[in-house]
């Protein structure tokens, strides 16, 4: 049995919890990133709207703003309030997609890149927000600006007092000018391109949220900005030290630090901590698998398994080999996660060809080649005792399917349920299987992203390649679960045993009656 | 499961999302200081006299000179430390020496120092040595000064009439 620790135990619960409330299509824990996406949505819409009225100017900036709040609270104030539960909520969503990736294991190995270019996009959002507090210029603005300066003057390349510009007769509207700029352009482009670099690796990325979970979470912000709109602390006072304050902790958290730290001190801080954070991918590293390999005599360069790469670490070039085909598929090691989809998406990974000699397909996994595949499903089905005999495909990631195997359920497991071939369930019921019993990781939650969607297209929508339409589909089943899920996967399994029992039941009636009738 | 009592689940689930969103954009209060305190912010910006002195150059000396480069005087370039004191009723609340910057240490200095002190009467002390040829403060200021609660006293040096200034 898989050992699971209580952190992933907890979050595989939380899951599992929004699975029964909101179905594995909306689960907002699988999508944290595009939430995210569609909070900065709201947040670009409520900014455009809040600017048209902004005065950057700094006897006008904190008076726009209450303009906004209080005379135009029916749109301009729920504007305020949206661009502010919106920009929270994003970074709620942000540290969840975080706590996720390191509960479920999937910030090492492969997945580095995201990891490591994901910690300072978190830290581009915050300095996002932490300008746009210093804008109203409220108590609050003036102690995010006065501590923020003092931050940068303890850096050796800041020439001068930054905070001394917040004292009485420093301060002037270019200021504002440069602020507004800073909020508007120049921290929102970055944080753009941070996302480009967080998601470069990854192929079919999504940035939109599920219409229903978006439109959920939207009037659920919308409730919000009316229930508690946001409000300005008292208009900045360069005379008085703002005493008791309503920080936004979300992004505010690090200057209460500075009451117990020095500037320099905090930077060491924060720095550490982000520094940590970026190399946690290595603290241990995790090996990745052997990369796929490319057998040009088997492959027509059909580009398929290029198109299904997770990873984007498949790419389709002019053929070198001399062959008729046009093109040939050339794999980047470097940027392969091992998961084997290639393998399933390959036309050529079919068992029914010739079985007197080692099969090959056009792409394969070192480590769990097709030929192995096909010899160990034979091996497995041969072995196979009882009347109801079930073979269950499973995935090296969820369910250890291992625990499912007695006399008359045989099992093999994937890299990844991307990996099986159609063909492969074809060829298992035409070899003695009465049914076949698919699992892996839960709807919605591959580990791989794309091997459970890639698998369900193949077997119902046309997906090359595609399980052939003359497939029993009643003597196949689909049931994925998490390694914790082992109960309900067995009860499954049952009811499936029962139903293939019956079927068999069935078709041996009424085959009896046609003898008879013959 | 029956969309309304899923409907209901998703309900409570964004009520309780929304409910944190809102609890930790406002709470809980951070409170930097009570009624008791207020605060004093030390913000100088002051250039150090020279930290030594210039030397005169022998004629030997000056004759290797271009005619147009022959002057008498050579001052170093490095400038002297602030040390700088703030004392309040006899007790340091500020005690700083800082180094000015620059590659060939000749650049003004910038402090920027804020502590919290209790509010009310108080005897306001400050000593400076901006001369490190110099024993002891080169600049001395003695103030009784009275400060209201979450009150903000900055202390500032105004280099053109070389004294301290409290706003």
């Amino acid at each position: 049995m898989k050992s699971v620790n209580p952190i992933k135990r907890g979050y595989l619960a939380l899951e599992e919890w929004f699975n029964i409330s909101f179905g594995p299509e909306w689960n907002p824990l699988y999508h944290l990133g595009t939430l995210t996406f569609f909070f900065f949505w709201v947040v670009l819409v409520s900014g455009i709207y809040l600017f048209i009225f902004f005065d950057t100017s700094l006897s006008g900036a904190y008076n726009s703003v209450e303009y906004l709040t209080h005379d135009q609270w029916y749109f301009g104030g729920v504007m305020r309030s949206l661009h502010r539960y919106a920009s929270d909520a994003a970074v709620a969503t942000i540290i969840l997609h975080m706590f996720r990736e390191f509960a479920l294991d999937r910030y090492r190995g492969f997945r580095w890149f995201s990891w490591l270019t994901g910690v300072p996009t978190l830290w581009f959002v915050i300095t996002l927000g932490i300008t746009g507090y210093w804008l109203v210029w409220d108590e609050l603005g003036l102690y995010v600006a006065v501590l923020s300066s003092q931050l940068m003057d303890a850096l050796p390349i800041v020439q001068g007092s930054m905070a001394s510009n917040f004292l009485e007769g420093h301060l002037t509207d270019r200021f504002f000018t440069l602020m507004g700029f800073l909020h508007l352009l120049g921290q929102p482009v970055l944080l753009i391109f941070a996302l480009w670099i967080h998601v470069k690796r990854l192929s079919h990325v999504e940035v939109s949220a599920p219409r229903g979970l978006a439109i959920g979470s939207f009037l659920a912000l919308l409730a919000l900005s009316f229930i508690w709109p946001a409000v300005s602390h008292a208009p900045a006072d360069l005379h008085k030290v703002p005493a008791v304050l309503n920080l936004d902790w979300f992004y505010l958290n690090i200057y209460p630090v500075l009451d117990y730290l020095t500037a320099g001190e905090t930077w060491v801080l924060t720095i550490g901590i982000t520094t940590l954070l970026m190399i946690m991918p290595w603290l241990p590293p995790k090996k990745t698998g052997a990369a796929a390999v490319v057998h040009l005599d088997e492959c027509n360069g059909c580009g398929q398994c290029a198109v299904d790469c997770p990873f984007d670490a498949i790419s389709v070039r002019t053929r070198t080999d001399g062959a008729r085909w046009e093109y040939e598929v050339v794999v980047e090691d470097k940027l392969c996660a091992a998961c084997g989809i290639c393998v399933g998406s390959c036309h050529s990974s079919n068992p029914f060809r010739s079985s007197t000699k080692v099969l090959e397909t056009g792409i394969d996994m070192p480590q769990f080649p097709i030929d192995d595949v096909r010899t160990r499903t034979r091996t497995a089905l041969d072995a196979l005792q009882g009347n109801t005999k079930i073979i269950v495909f499973g995935c090296d990631h969820a369910f250890d399917v291992a625990e499912l195997q007695d006399p008359n359920v045989a099992v093999l497991s994937f890299l990844c349920t991307g990996m099986l071939p159609p063909t492969l369930v074809e060829y298992a019921l035409k070899n003695g299987a009465d049914g076949v019993f698919i699992t892996g990781c839960r709807n919605g939650d591959c580990y791989y992203r794309y091997g459970n969607i890639w698998m369900d297209k193949r077997f119902n929508e046309g997906r090359k390649p595609v399980l052939r339409e003359r497939v029993d589909r009643s003597r196949i089943a689909v049931f994925r679960g998490a390694v914790t899920d082992g109960k309900e996967i067995r009860d499954q399994l049952e009811i499936f045993t029962n139903q293939i029992a019956r079927l068999k039941e069935d078709a041996t009636i009424s085959s009896s009656r046609e003898i008879e009738n013959a | 499961m029956p969309n309304a009592k899923r409907l209901l689940l998703q309900i409570l689930n964004y009520t309780v999302f929304m409910a944190l969103v809102w609890y930790f954009s406002f709470s809980p209060p951070y409170v930097r200081l009570t009624p008791e305190e207020s605060m004093i912010t030390l913000a100088l910006s002051h250039a150090g006299k020279p930290a030594h002195e210039c030397r005169r150059k022998s004629q030997e000396e000056l004759a290797k000179l271009p005619p147009n480069m022959r002057v008498l005087e050579e001052c170093p370039r490095e400038r002297s430390p602030i040390k700088i004191e703030v004392l309040m009723n006899d007790k340091y609340v500020i005690d700083e020496t800082v180094d000015p910057p620059g590659l060939y240490k000749d650049q003004g200095v910038d402090i920027y120092h804020s502590v919290k002190v209790p509010k009310g009467e108080h005897m306001l002390e400050i000593r400076m040595n901006d001369n490190v040829r110099v024993e002891g403060p080169t600049h001395h200021y003695r103030q009784a000064v009275s400060l209201g609660s979450a009150q903000l006293l900055v202390i500032q040096f105004n280099n053109a009439q070389n004294q301290f200034v409290l706003k």
